[in-house]
């Protein structure tokens, strides 16, 4: 398992690592049942405080990505990977249907506008 | 509820010139705080009192959940100083022979690896070590008998970037056990800002506050902007404000709202160097 940790991004070390993991079981890196390491090793390997790993471990805790048994550790949980892409499809559906409503009211072209998507898909 | 390792609860202590006011704080089990202030803040007093080294006045110290004063106590705690305590003629092996004998769980063991991991020599006299071994050494001692508690005071000050490394790998790998925690006090406030999971700050011999190290530098933020523009601030959306000859900065809780609530001021993260130096200079700048 690879974390990469950005110490001058905007975005908080919990939320980074929260997303990463996210990414590698979306995409097959890590599969179901799979362990993870223990909150305290990945402080460590980090160099970050316990409590930031604990509170993205209860992020993914809660968005159902992971379980964790007490006494045992964290292991990534049996889910529908097909139906998560479905839904956080819809989640983006609805916010594009929303950016493409703004920009037909004030004129913004199709082009411009997928130009922009492709830039922040290319990130 | 977190079971804590230090409990300190209204603890006072008055000298001629400097007292300890109603101090009140807790070391959780399995976390490292932090423990910053200025020089002559009360950082070693807080300390010297957990150990029984000195008598307090009033208030209670609870370590492991029972009164500090039982001298049981001490054998589960490891502690370190600014300074080495060791004379400069033994080597190694008699500071070994020595705590050995202080202390029934010592390690030999354990020792003699991290004697090795961190290339201590073993016969030459501490007098002949550079200040970088010295701590190491010390800090070595302090976790060779395989304590619970680790306090540290101002341990890491004066060590270079790459020893203060090796010695946070050791100090992450320390709390790898639930049950252990550290309490390191420091006015170096990047080490703790990278490791620790709560920071208390002191002032003037009173607790300033005691927070999660993610909710200050995740939330809280130092916002600046033009005298006029300050005006519009109402006072209950930041902490302190400070006035300088071109600006007005002003200490905040939580930086999103204020992005959100006003515009036409800059909004940074606030560092704990950043968030101390607010409330030990205050507004008077």
């Amino acid at each position: 398992m690879e974390i990469i940790i950005s110490n001058s991004s905007d975005k908080p070390i919990y939320e980074q690592i929260c997303m990463q993991v996210k990414n590698l079981i979306m995409n097959g890196t890590l599969s179901a049942g799979e362990a993870l390491p223990s909150m305290r090793v990945l402080a460590k390997d980090l160099h970050i405080s316990v409590i930031t790993v604990q509170r993205a471990y209860e992020d993914l805790t809660r968005d159902g990505f992971i379980e964790t048994v007490s006494g045992k550790g964290s292991f990534v949980a049996a889910q529908n990977k097909e139906f998560i892409r479905e839904e956080q499809l819809r989640v983006a559906e609805e916010l594009l249907q929303k950016a493409a409503e703004i920009g037909r009211a004030h004129g913004i072209s199709y082009e411009q506008m997928t130009d922009i998507l492709k830039l922040f898909y290319e990130e | 509820m977190e079971q804590n390792n230090i409990l300190v609860r209204d603890l006072c202590k008055k000298f001629d010139s400097f007292s300890l006011d109603h101090v009140s704080f807790q070391v959780p089990k399995g976390r490292i705080v932090g423990f910053i202030g200025e020089n002559g803040a009360g950082k070693s007093t807080t300390m010297n009192l957990i150990l029984d080294e000195l008598k307090k006045d009033s208030g209670q110290i609870q370590i492991f959940g029972r009164e500090n004063t039982i001298s049981s106590v001490r054998e589960n705690i490891g502690v370190v100083f600014d300074e080495c305590s060791f004379h400069d003629v033994f080597n190694t092996d008699d500071i070994e022979r020595i705590l050995s004998g202080v202390y029934q769980c010592w390690d030999s063991s354990l020792y003699r690896q991290y004697l090795n991991r961190f290339n201590i020599p073993g016969k030459k006299p501490i007098g002949s070590f550079s200040k970088g071994m010295k701590m190491k050494l010390s800090i070595i001692c302090a976790m060779a008998h395989k304590p619970k508690l680790l306090l540290l005071d101002e341990a890491t000050t004066g060590l270079d970037p790459v020893v203060r490394d090796e010695m946070l790998d050791l100090f992450l790998e320390f709390i790898q056990d639930e049950e252990c925690s550290i309490f390191f006090s420091s006015h170096i406030t990047s080490d703790i800002q990278k490791i620790a999971d709560y920071v208390i700050l002191i002032h003037q011999g009173r607790i300033v506050f005691e927070e999660q190290k993610d909710d200050l530098i995740y939330n809280w933020g130092v916002v600046r902007c033009g005298k006029e523009r300050f005006a519009d601030i109402v006072p209950e959306d930041y902490i302190i404000h400070r006035t300088t000859s071109l600006s007005v900065e002003c200490l905040v809780r939580d930086r999103e709202m204020i992005k959100r609530k006003y515009k036409n001021v800059v909004v940074d993260k606030a560092s704990l160097e950043d968030i101390m130096l607010f409330y030990v200079r205050g507004g008077a700048a």
